[in-house]
C-alpha cells in the first residue's frame, strides 16, 4: 500500500514498446515508464533504432527499477516490491516473443515476492486508459480502439465487460496511414504526417471510395483504399499530371475517418450509449477528434479521450485494468501463458 | 520457373484456394511484390484454402500472426518493418520457417538471405491494366 491506496506494479511488452508503471487504486499513476521516451542514448550510449526497441530483454529490469524509483520520487515515500500489492502483466494479445518478456517478469516477482499476479488483455488496458484520464468517467459506454494494430468497436458495459461489435477485416486504420504515407512520400509513422499536411488540402478533392461493408456490419476494410490510393497516384502519375500530396492526403482521411466516425456514432445510438471513448494511437489524430466531436455533439453524446502519452503503448493502463480485474477477483496463477491473438 | 497471368481478383483467390488446398506441411511460402499488388489478399485466399475460419488481418505491426483452425497452422508474416536480420532471430522465426505450418512471408525479399532453399517464391508484377498481375514462381 502506498498513501492507503492499492498499489499495482504493471507491465506492458506487447509489440515495440517496453514499459512500465506503478499505478495506485487504479486511477492516480505514480510513474509510468517507457523505454522507447527514455534518453536511452544517456543510459546505454548508443543509438537505439525504431524496432530495437523490441530488445524487451535488455529494457525490461531497467524500465521496472526506474518505474519504482519514479514512483518514489512523485510519492515522497520509498516504494519497492514490498509497498506493491499486485502485479499487472499484458499476456496478449502480441508478438508472443516479446509479450513472453514482460509476462515472464512479472511472474518472477510475484513468484520472488508471494504477491497476486493479474493478467491484462491489452485493448482492455487501452480502453482503461480513460480512467485514468477521466475521473468520473465509468462504464458503460461505446469505445472506438483505433491504432496501428487495432481498429474495433467496442461495447463497454462494466470495468471487466466489453463485447467486441467490429473490428477489421485486414489492415488496421493506423497501418493504412502508414501505407498511403509511404505511397504519397511522406514518411513514417503515417498517422501524424497525413493529421498535419491535410490540414492544408481540400477534403472533397478526390473521391475515394467509403467501405461501409454490408448494412448493419460494424466491420471495417481499409485495405481497399490504399489500393484506391495507389491506383489515383499511378494513374495521374502516367497522364503526366501533377498531384497535389496535401489533397490526396486530406481526401483520403476523409474517406477514412467518415466511415469510422459514422460506424462508431450508429453504435453508440443503436445501443442506447450516452459517452463515447476513443483509445489507441490513431486516437491522438486531430482531425478524427474534430469530426466525432461535432457528430456527438449533434447527437448529445459526451466524447472522452485520452492525452497522447496514455494513448500509445503504456503500463499505467494495464495498471489500471489489472486493478478493476483484481478488484472483480481475477487473479492468475503462474502458469497464465502469452497468448498472440487472445480475443477481447 | 512458371509463369501465370491473373486477370483479376477473382483469379487470385481461385490461385490461393487451390494452393492452400495442396500446400504440404512445412512450406514456406515467399511473396515478392510492391504495395498494393495483392499479397494480403493472395494470403486470404491461401487460407481459405487450409481452412482457416478466422479473419486474416494484416500482420505489419506485429510482424507474425498465427491461425490454427485450417488443415495446417498458418504463420503469416509481415516483414516490412524487419530493419536487421537479427530482428528475426529475436522473434524465433526458425520455429515457424522449420515448423510442420505453412509460413507465407510477405516482403521476403526484405530478409533474403534466411529464406530457406527449398521455400517456394511467388514474384508479383503488375500486369498491364489495374487488375492484373504476373505471378513468375519458383518451386524450390
Amino acid at each position: 500500500m502506498i498513501d492507503g491506496k492499492f498499489a499495482i506494479l504493471a507491465i506492458e511488452s506487447s509489440c515495440d514498446e517496453t514499459a512500465a508503471a506503478v499505478v495506485l487504486d487504479g486511477r492516480d499513476v505514480r510513474s509510468n515508464v517507457i523505454s522507447s521516451q527514455i534518453d536511452i542514448h544517456k543510459a546505454y550510449g548508443g543509438v537505439v533504432p525504431e524496432i530495437a526497441s523490441r530488445h524487451h530483454l535488455d529494457n525490461v529490469n531497467w524500465v521496472v527499477e526506474q518505474a519504482l524509483s519514479e514512483a518514489a520520487e512523485k510519492s515522497g515515500c520509498p516504494v519497492t516490491m514490498d509497498e506493491i500489492d499486485a502485479i499487472g502483466v499484458t499476456y496478449g494479445p502480441g508478438l508472443v516473443g516479446a509479450l513472453l518478456i514482460g509476462l515472464a517478469t512479472a511472474k518472477a516477482y510475484a513468484l520472488a515476492t508471494g504477491k497476486p499476479l493479474v493478467g491484462v488483455h491489452h485493448i482492455q488496458g487501452h480502453i482503461c486508459a480513460n480512467y485514468i484520464e477521466h475521473e468520473e468517467l465509468e462504464p458503460p459506454f461505446m469505445a472506438l480502439v483505433i491504432s496501428g494494430g487495432h481498429t474495433n468497436i467496442v461495447e463497454v458495459t462494466d470495468y471487466n465487460e466489453c463485447h467486441v461489435l467490429g473490428g477489421t477485416r485486414d489492415d488496421a486504420a493506423g497501418e493504412a496511414y502508414d501505407k498511403v504515407a509511404r505511397v504519397l512520400g511522406l514518411g513514417y509513422p503515417g498517422g501524424p504526417l497525413i493529421d498535419k499536411i491535410a490540414r492544408e488540402g481540400n477534403p472533397e478533392a478526390v473521391e475515394f471510395k467509403r467501405v461501409f461493408l454490408e448494412k448493419d456490419s460494424l466491420d471495417f476494410s481499409f485495405s481497399g483504399i490504399k489500393t484506391g490510393v495507389l491506383n489515383y497516384v499511378n494513374s495521374e502519375r502516367q497522364a503526366g499530371r501533377e498531384i497535389s500530396v496535401p489533397d490526396v492526403a486530406a481526401s483520403f482521411q476523409q474517406a477514412v475517418l467518415d466511415v469510422i466516425v459514422a460506424k462508431t456514432v450508429g453504435a453508440a445510438l443503436d445501443m442506447k450509449k450516452d459517452k463515447i471513448v476513443m483509445a489507441g494511437g490513431v486516437a491522438a489524430n486531430s482531425r478524427l477528434r474534430e469530426m466525432l466531436a461535432a457528430e456527438c455533439e449533434k447527437h448529445g453524446l459526451k466524447l472522452y479521450h485520452p492525452s497522447p502519452i496514455l494513448c500509445t503503448d503504456n503500463a499505467a493502463m494495464i495498471g489500471c485494468a489489472a486493478y478493476y480485474k483484481y478488484k472483480a477477483g481475477g487473479i492468475d496463477d503462474l502458469t497464465l501463458d502469452a497468448i498472440p491473438n487472445l480475443p477481447l | 520457373m512458371k509463369r501465370i497471368n491473373i486477370r483479376s481478383e477473382q483469379d487470385t483467390e481461385r490461385f490461393g484456394y487451390e494452393l492452400g488446398q495442396k500446400v504440404e506441411p512445412g512450406t514456406v511460402i515467399a511473396l515478392i511484390g510492391d504495395l498494393g499488388t495483392g499479397k494480403t489478399t493472395l494470403t486470404k485466399s491461401i487460407a481459405r484454402g487450409l481452412g482457416v475460419t478466422e479473419t486474416i488481418t494484416s500482420p505489419t505491426f506485429n510482424i507474425v500472426k498465427e491461425y490454427r483452425s485450417g488443415r495446417l497452422p498458418l504463420f503469416h508474416f509481415d516483414v516490412y518493418r524487419i530493419g536487421d536480420i537479427d530482428e528475426m532471430f529475436e522473434i524465433g522465426y526458425e520455429e515457424y520457417f522449420f515448423g510442420d505450418g505453412v509460413c507465407v512471408v510477405e516482403w521476403a525479399d526484405i530478409i533474403e538471405e534466411i529464406i530457406p532453399e527449398d521455400a517456394m517464391v511467388i514474384r508479383i508484377e503488375y500486369g498491364a491494366s489495374e487488375d492484373e498481375r504476373t505471378y513468375e514462381i519458383e518451386e524450390g
